[in-house]
């Protein structure tokens, strides 16, 4: 009797369902196979490599892999770079759930001895930079700070990582190593989100890497720490053990390893592990 | 007072002696509750001037602009549904306006309570709103209503969401509570007219139509709405020696009124007279003074014992039998004949 | 077909069934999913931690407050909305509604620019000895800019429903508009009005990204309950979630609780309705 009421019932359904679905799905992957092609050897002589690899990378890596991922491209015809940012426990912790990667690259050994003591990756994981953490002020520096003990004056409203993530806990062994002791207006849980209060004014001042403060321009300025060479970060990178395109994931780590990837880094300015 | 509300083409004058209380008729959207509404405070007319007793209650005539707030008219008003405060108990709903005036709350109570028994609700002060019938509701309401001690009272259809069981009970209180208070009554009820108001004012678009003493009013309505409500076939046109000409030349013979003033002839007149004294004939019946008007049916209807018959604007009373006899049907031709003594003729 | 039931024929086709359950699902599953992982046999010592109790505390106190703020300024909001008419009306509520589809740190980025060092009346405040940054007040000025909207909805609505005839015979019997407000009004609205609270309660309880960015995150003065959440997934997943359910336990609480006492007044105030089909019988 309704027929035409349930029909259009039933299509209206049918495009939720199916554009839901669609939304869910991951991206779909090109439809040429995994592994290298058998098309022969390429210009420099390695096997032609071809597929898609997927890096998970720490947040703070984002203009450096972003940079790298396109010249990897450029340099193989055929090969894509997917990557994800996120911070290095949130990507453990996907990776940890099954997450599609072919490679990680943490911004602390902690984050990848998790994956590692779970032997969800491949062999042992390489160090390609480091990091060292900077004060940073805005440009005008209204609190005049220009130490890191500066940072322990009262009224100073100074900005940390919380302890929980890298960042904080290497300010933690800063201010071990200064002999300071900081109390801070706020525990972030991302260096950004330290950045982000210094930028906006609201901090006299934050503890971020050397790297953020390069990353930020002229919108903060930095204050080396002495103290902070024995809070150095080091980043690992590791192929993940489920990865299904090895050879294309020893490829990249190859790249950020090799003298591409450490001329980035220290442009960057990143450390040598 | 004074108003025209230009949206909705309202414009009424409206004069109250004290003690008065009168009742508004009229079709529906004809600005009954407009009225009401202006005089209450609840809608800004767009000009023209009301006073209570000297107060104004707005004068927005010539530039001034001059408005009281409806919390200081003292123009209770009492609605089709008695909308008690359904959080508080009918006493409380009682002493809400005493309380208002800044009354105390003991003295509010007590107030509240002798309103209550005056319209026999005191063993129900106790109770909620969601605990009364409609009628006990009604009746809590009046109290609220006359518990704020108005000027004017201003009631609209109280009796129209009763059941007929309740509303002969209210309408007799309402008699009582009425009688030397100001008030004016909407109703769609003759009886209610009959009964509570001195005085009827027929509202039609927005204009005053009639008005005047009940009784007159019913029983030589000048309007078809009047005419209407009292069950009369009501014929316009200029009066002449022998009754009334329509605008079309039809000749209406009746008798004048003695007690009327006199009409001359040439005056607009209204000629009257009830469907029982209409007489039904399939041809053209030839007696002494008599009225013969060759109508088509348009409608038949059961009223009481009798068969109604709808015909050229007028209505006939016939039995079922002669119904019957007649074989009437809507779109027959038939005449309508009424004794010139039936009719009467007056001056509109 | 249809089983005839104490309430009667509803109208409902049978595969509507199957996609309600599907929805329901969808809320119900991820919730029990989440529970499953809760690490039982160290609940008590993760949820009754220093940190975990001093975030919860801070949490309910600053929900409190925002709600109160909510109540103080969304209840003339609502009134404003409902009952007046104005030019820019229509615009007036579409901006105090915005918070609702607002991504919340959106939100915390217009609060920093206001109430912040730099701020709009940041600098006048603080030049009057008042800093709201990395403060308390901080957390609840973004919880109640990002509940308010909850509030005005519900009170808009209610008020709606309630419609003015009552304020008009209020008014008739000699009430003043405060009088009318505090005795008619507000008591007729009372359920919206619960609702409209516990909704903002629940929200502030819950809000997250306006408090990030505005309010920073220190354990006692700003770092809620989420946030600390957010902060405990870096290190202990089991605490992440077992403080999460915490919160799931509270927000279910007191919406129920509220929502169940609101369903039994409804029903006391359709009475008259209910009255007025019995007087036209």
């Amino acid at each position: 009797m309704n027929t035409p009421n349930h029909r259009l019932a039933g299509l209206l359904t049918a495009l939720l369902l199916a554009s839901a679905l669609a939304a869910c799905a991951p991206a779909p992957q090109p439809a040429s196979p995994s592994g290298p092609s058998l098309s022969g050897p390429s210009a420099e002589g390695a096997e032609r490599l071809s597929g898609t690899v997927t890096v998970f990378a720490a947040a703070s890596l984002k203009a450096t892999f972003t940079k790298l991922a396109s010249e990897f491209e450029a340099q193989n015809p055929g090969t894509k770079v997917t990557l994800s940012f996120a911070g290095s426990s949130d990507l453990a912790t996907q990776i940890g759930q099954g997450a599609p990667a072919d490679v990680f690259a943490s911004a602390d050994a902690k984050n990848m001895a998790k994956l590692s003591d779970a032997e969800l990756i491949d062999g042992t994981a390489a160090n390609f930079a480091t990091n060292t953490l900077e004060i940073a002020v805005p440009p005008s520096n209204p609190a005049s700070i220009a130490s890191f003990a500066d940072l322990a004056r009262p009224g100073i409203k100074v900005v940390l990582c919380a302890s929980q993530v890298p960042c904080g806990a290497a300010a933690e062994s800063v201010e071990e190593a200064a002999g300071v002791t900081l109390s801070p207006v706020s525990e972030e849980s991302s260096v950004t989100d330290v950045l982000g209060k210094v930028t906006s004014g609201e901090a006299d001042a934050g503890l971020v890497y050397v790297t953020d403060v390069k990353a930020a321009g002229g919108r903060v300025r930095g204050i080396p720490i002495p103290e902070a060479a024995t809070a150095v970060n080091t980043y690992p990178i590791a192929s993940v053990g489920s990865s299904r395109n090895k050879e294309l994931a020893a490829a990249f780590i190859a790249m950020v390893t090799g003298p591409d990837g450490r001329k980035t880094f220290s442009d960057a300015g990143f450390g040598a592990p | 007072m004074q108003a025209t509300v230009d949206a909705r083409g309202f414009d009424v004058g409206l004069d109250l002696a004290p003690g008065e209380t009168v009742a508004i008729m009229g079709p529906n959207g004809a600005g009954k509750s407009t009225l009401l509404s202006v005089i209450a405070g609840l809608l800004r007319p767009d000009s023209g001037k009301a006073e209570i007793d000297g107060k104004v209650l707005f004068n927005l005539d010539g530039g001034a602009s001059v408005w009281t707030a409806p919390h200081h008219r003292g123009t209770a008003l009492l609605a089709q549904e008695p909308l008690l405060f359904p959080h508080l108990s009918a006493l409380e709903n009682v002493a809400f306006g005493p309380r208002s005036s800044g009354t105390a709350k003991k003295t509010a109570r007590e107030s509240a309570r002798k309103w209550l028994a005056a319209v026999d609700a005191g063993e129900l002060e106790a109770r909620r709103p969601a605990e009364l019938s409609g009628g006990q509701a009604q009746r809590v309401a009046v109290a609220r209503a006359l518990a704020a001690n108005p000027e004017v009272l201003l009631l609209d259809e109280p009796m129209a969401a009763l059941d007929i069981h309740a509303a002969p009970l209210l309408r007799r209180l309402l008699k009582k509570v009425l009688a030397g208070r100001r008030a004016i009554i909407i109703t769609h009820d003759v009886l209610d007219a009959l009964m509570l108001a001195d005085r009827v004012i027929v509202l039609e678009g927005g204009r005053i139509t009639e008005e005047g003493p009940t009784r007159q009013v019913l029983q030589r309505p000048r309007s078809r709405f009047a005419a209407g409500l009292s069950g009369l076939n009501l014929i316009p046109g200029t009066l002449t020696a022998a009754g009334i000409r329509t605008a079309e030349g039809l000749e209406v013979a009746g008798h004048q009124d003695e007690e009327a003033a006199p009409g001359g002839a040439g005056r607009p007149g209204v000629a009257a007279f009830p469907p029982s004294a209409v007489s039904v004939f399939l041809s053209d019946a030839h007696g002494s003074p008599r009225n013969s008007f060759r109508v088509t049916v348009t409608d038949l209807e059961q009223h009481g014992d009798q068969i109604r018959v709808r015909a050229g604007g007028m209505s006939a009373d016939v039995t079922p039998a002669a119904s019957a006899d007649l074989g009437l049907v809507p779109g027959m031709n038939v005449y309508f004949v009424i004794k010139a003594a039936a009719v009467a003729v007056y001056p509109a | 077909m249809e089983q005839p039931r104490a309430g009667g024929y509803h109208g409902i086709p049978r595969w509507i069934y199957a996609l309600a359950a599907a929805g329901a699902l969808f809320v119900l599953l991820p919730l029990a999913a989440m529970a499953a992982r809760v690490n039982w046999p160290q609940f008590i010592p993760l949820v009754t931690s220093e940190s975990s109790l001093t975030a919860l505390g801070l949490s309910l106190r600053t929900s409190a407050a925002s709600t109160a703020l909510c109540i103080v300024f969304g209840v003339p909001l609502a009134l404003v909305l409902a009952r007046s008419r104005f030019r820019g009306q229509q615009l007036l509520r579409a901006f105090v509604l915005l918070p609702l589809v607002l991504p919340p740190v959106v939100g915390g980025i217009a609060l920093l620019y206001t109430f912040g060092r730099q701020g709009l009346l940041g600098r006048s405040l603080e030049a009057a000895g008042i800093q709201i940054a990395f403060s308390t007040t901080a957390v609840v000025l973004a919880q109640t800019f990002v509940a308010l909207p909850f509030l005005v909805v519900s009170l808009e609505g209610a008020l709606r429903t309630a419609g003015g005839r009552f304020e008009a015979v209020a008014a008739t019997l000699g009430a003043g508009p405060t009088t009318v407000l505090r005795r008619v009004t507000v008591p007729l609205v009372l359920p919206g009005l619960a609702s409209g609270a516990v909704l903002s309660f629940a929200r502030s309880l819950g809000e997250f990204g306006a408090t990030l960015t505005f309010a920073g995150s220190l354990q006692g003065v700003t770092r809620t309950l989420p946030l600390e959440i957010y902060l405990q997934r870096e290190t202990d997943a089991d605490a992440a979630v077992a403080l999460s359910l915490v919160l799931v336990a509270v927000a279910v609480t007191v919406v129920g609780l509220t929502y169940r006492r609101q369903g039994q007044t409804d029903r006391g105030s359709a009475a008259p309705a209910g009255e007025r089909l019995d007087g036209t019988q």
